[in-house]
């Protein structure tokens, strides 16, 4: 055991198999919560019928993904068509593998994380392309071309947002960037005087339309092209696909979150005295307020098993809670907590673009890129260039 | 593979970047077509070098049915064409039969009458606006729209039980009492919509990104409206102030104050802007209404046998979509020798292919919305 546990493959290889398994049901809850926040703004209710609340939808939708007729076009490029979701999800997955999700895991710390993750994305817009192609539909066509069009106009301005950071942060592995900004004291956003906003707020804009969503889901604009390049994708390869989406929001979401908000850190790394209420208050707080939601919604289910449920679910938030309080568990976990706490307000974000905004045209969507944000993102890197020479020396 | 005949592609220089076209076929089953319209669009990468719409796939033949029914037995179904304004639709077809008849309408079924066309005014633009923010992307509106809209359909239940296809009127005049608080009702309604449109405006109007996308769009000028015979929002969006309730009052219209919106340009934009204005002048003539429906009988000296003497009448009036006509002749039997009807959404359908040409793919799903088709009405 002593020797198993030595072995430098085993962690990662541990932590790989728990991403790819428990990675489908994360992207399930975010879909769910996708939906729960935009019925939210659009004063609807949501799923309410699985599970109280609507808390087993994912898992009937996965079910029912899997069970639905596979369906090849007559037309389509066989091979293709089926390489073309294996080869998106695939990279988003593997995107996965250098993201920090605490200073302790993380499948693998590599010195050049952050051009992985460029990388990966980037071949995973192949995915999209090929699919539309191989399809031999019209509407996959067009969808595929606005996605490679798309894709390459805004991976300029989201790469030079993140030579900024690094450049800020003077590494090019995700844990460094985390380390950097423990050590200067402030997170990436604000650092060089607030200079790091423009390359921030880039990110943020240019890495929506990197991920295809509104207002930039041109590639799959329903009310145009029905479903654009995977429209004539259904079941089990669809769902791939759809995997693949919110795989690049995850590693979209973490690379942003890593580069310009502290990543793993609590807000305000370097106070000590705010140790207590950020580490163990907050998120303790939050579990027990979550804990006692479900506790209150207990009496209003009518069906016995969903009952259960609630009690089960307040239960486990009421653990975790404990898991935050105790010193020692606490160390183990507050670093994912964080992590995720701030991936989750950044999907936030996305979702309430997605609630808010119309879309854009294709040509208005080239126009910003080509005409706004790339000038400003090398605007941005000049200015934060210039500034960090003279402060720094 | 089969042999396929391919028509020679066009000469390369004849196209926009000398590339080929590409026939995109929209529809009948298409998320944006509203209903059944099916457009074929010519394509030159995302540019619309033309459209063509095939229509017909909800021909129900209404127009002949007429011939086979008596003149209230034809009245409900003139609700099934543009099921979204029923209530515009029922007062067109009353109105023909009745300026056959040579009846004079009570005045109190004729502000009945005008509140609750302009309430289904409103509703009808709301669902105009839910499903144009639709196409454009914005997934939001439809819903607080829908929200606004049951406010006026349980204005019309609870006034003749139906929400939708209403059967409202009766040729001669009503066949209801208005319900009790049916003033209440149309007046909260009123405050509802004044402060819901304010709401639409802050989530749309200031929106870069709308703005982007309707401002120039399917620009109709004035001289093309004419041409076309485009009526409605369409034509006062480019800057013709021409609205029938004001032109040729009919039902009464006369006794109320109110504006006709107009814009300049005549793109989606302007065209979004009036119909929002509309909603506001409609609120204005129901308060004036509600505050002053007469006393007396809710219908004029209509037997129960509806026999017209031999003629024809042509009444048109202003329904949300545009001037909604019906020709109706009577050979002095039970049943109308004919009836024809001018759907507005019909004749502004015609105008697409000039509104398409020279944009992209995403601004034709932007101009059907704009345009505010009902596919009961285009086929019939």
């Amino acid at each position: 055991m002593e020797e198993l546990l030595a072995n430098p493959y085993v962690g990662p290889l541990v932590l790989t198999v728990a991403i790819i398994l428990v990675f489908p049901l994360i992207v399930g809850y975010m879909v769910l919560a996708e939906r729960k926040v935009l019925a939210d703004l659009q004063v609807r209710l949501g799923p309410m019928r699985v599970g109280p609340y609507g808390v087993l939808q994912p898992l009937a939708d996965a079910l029912k993904l899997l069970l639905k007729e596979d369906i090849i076009p007559a037309r389509a490029d066989k091979w293709i068509f089926w390489l073309a979701p294996v080869l998106s999800v695939f990279t988003g997955l593997t995107a996965l593998a250098v993201l920090p999700l605490s200073d302790r895991l993380y499948v693998a710390d590599v010195n050049i994380g952050i051009l992985f993750i460029l990388a990966m994305s980037s071949i995973g817009a192949l995915g999209l392309i090929l699919g539309g192609w191989s399809a031999n539909s019209k509407y996959s066509l067009m969808g595929s071309l606005r996605a490679a069009a798309q894709m390459v106009s805004y991976e300029v301005p989201l790469g030079f947002a993140t030579v900024t950071a690094i450049m800020c942060a003077g590494t090019l592995s995700m844990q460094g960037v985390i380390d950097s900004q423990f050590e200067r004291g402030v997170w990436g956003a604000f650092d060089n005087y607030g200079l790091m906003l423009i390359p921030t707020v880039l990110f943020i804009i240019a890495g929506t339309a990197e991920t295809n969503r509104a207002p930039f889901d041109l590639p799959e604009a329903e009310s145009e092209l029905v479903a654009g390049f995977h429209t004539e994708y259904s079941g089990f390869r669809w769902s791939l696909f759809f995997l693949a989406e919110y795989a690049a929001i995850v590693v979209i979401s973490a690379l942003c979150v890593t580069l310009f908000f502290g990543g793993w850190l609590r807000p305000f790394p370097n106070v000590e005295l705010l140790e207590i209420p950020f580490n163990t208050v907050f998120p303790a707080g939050l579990c027990l307020l979550i804990a006692f939601g479900c506790l209150k919604g207990v009496g209003k289910q009518v069906v016995p098993g969903f009952r259960f449920l609630m009690a089960a679910i307040a239960a486990a938030f009421l653990g975790a809670a404990g898991l935050f309080v105790l010193p020692l568990t606490n160390e183990l976990v507050i670093g994912l907590f964080w992590f995720a706490f701030k991936l989750g307000v950044m999907v936030y974000l996305f979702i309430w673009y997605r609630g808010t905004f119309p879309r854009f045209r294709y040509d208005q969507l080239m126009d910003v890129g080509w005409k706004w944000l790339i000038p400003i993102s090398m605007a941005g890197l000049v200015l934060n260039g210039a500034v960090q020479l003279l402060a720094r020396g | 593979m089969a042999a396929t005949t391919l028509a020679p592609p066009p000469a390369a220089e004849d196209t926009f970047l000398d590339s080929n076209e590409l026939v995109l076929n929209m529809g009948p089953q298409h998320p944006s077509t509203h209903g059944v319209l099916r457009v074929i669009l010519k394509l030159d990468g995302e540019r619309v070098l033309g459209a063509d719409c095939v229509i017909g796939y909800l021909h129900r033949g209404v127009e002949k049915i007429a011939e086979n029914r008596t003149y209230q037995q034809f009245a409900p179904y003139v609700d099934r064409m543009d099921y979204v304004a029923a209530v515009s639709n029922g007062l067109g077809y009353c109105m023909a039969v009745e300026k056959l008849l040579d009846v004079e309408i009570p005045p109190r079924a004729q502000a009945v009458r005008v509140i609750l066309t302009e309430v289904n005014r409103i509703a009808s633009h709301l669902l105009w606006l839910g499903t144009h923010a639709l196409d454009i992307g914005a997934i939001t509106p439809v819903f607080l729209c829908f929200r606004e809209r049951e406010e006026a359909l349980k204005i019309f239940e609870n006034y003749c039980g139906a929400r939708l296809t209403t059967h409202a009127f009766r040729i001669g005049g009503l066949q209801y009492e208005t319900y009790d608080r049916f003033e209440e009702d149309c007046l909260a309604f009123c405050d509802l919509m004044e402060e819901k449109v304010k709401e639409y405006h802050a989530l749309l109007t200031g929106n870069r990104i709308w703005v982007k996308r309707t401002k120039g769009v399917g620009i109709l000028n004035a001289e093309d409206c004419k041409n076309y015979g485009v009526t409605g929002p369409l034509l006062r969006a480019a800057g013709v102030e021409w609205d029938l309730r004001k032109a040729q009052p009919y039902s009464g219209y006369d006794k109320y104050d109110f504006d006709v919106p107009t814009a300049e340009s005549g793109d989606t934009f302007d065209r979004y802007i009036v119909r929002m204005q509309e909603m506001g002048q409609s609120c204005r003539i129901i308060r004036q209404a509600v505050g002053a429906i007469p006393e007396g009988p809710i219908k004029g000296k209509v037997g129960k046998v509806i026999k017209p003497p031999p003629g024809e009448a042509y009444v048109s009036i202003e329904a949300p979509k545009g001037e909604l006509g019906y020709y109706v002749v009577s050979d002095g039997s039970l049943n109308p020798y004919r009836v024809r009807v001018r759907p507005p959404s019909f004749v502004n359908l015609g105008a697409l292919d000039k509104m398409c040409r020279g944009t992209l793919v995403a601004d034709v799903v932007a101009i059907i919305g704009t345009i505010d088709i009902v596919l009961g009405e285009v086929d019939r």
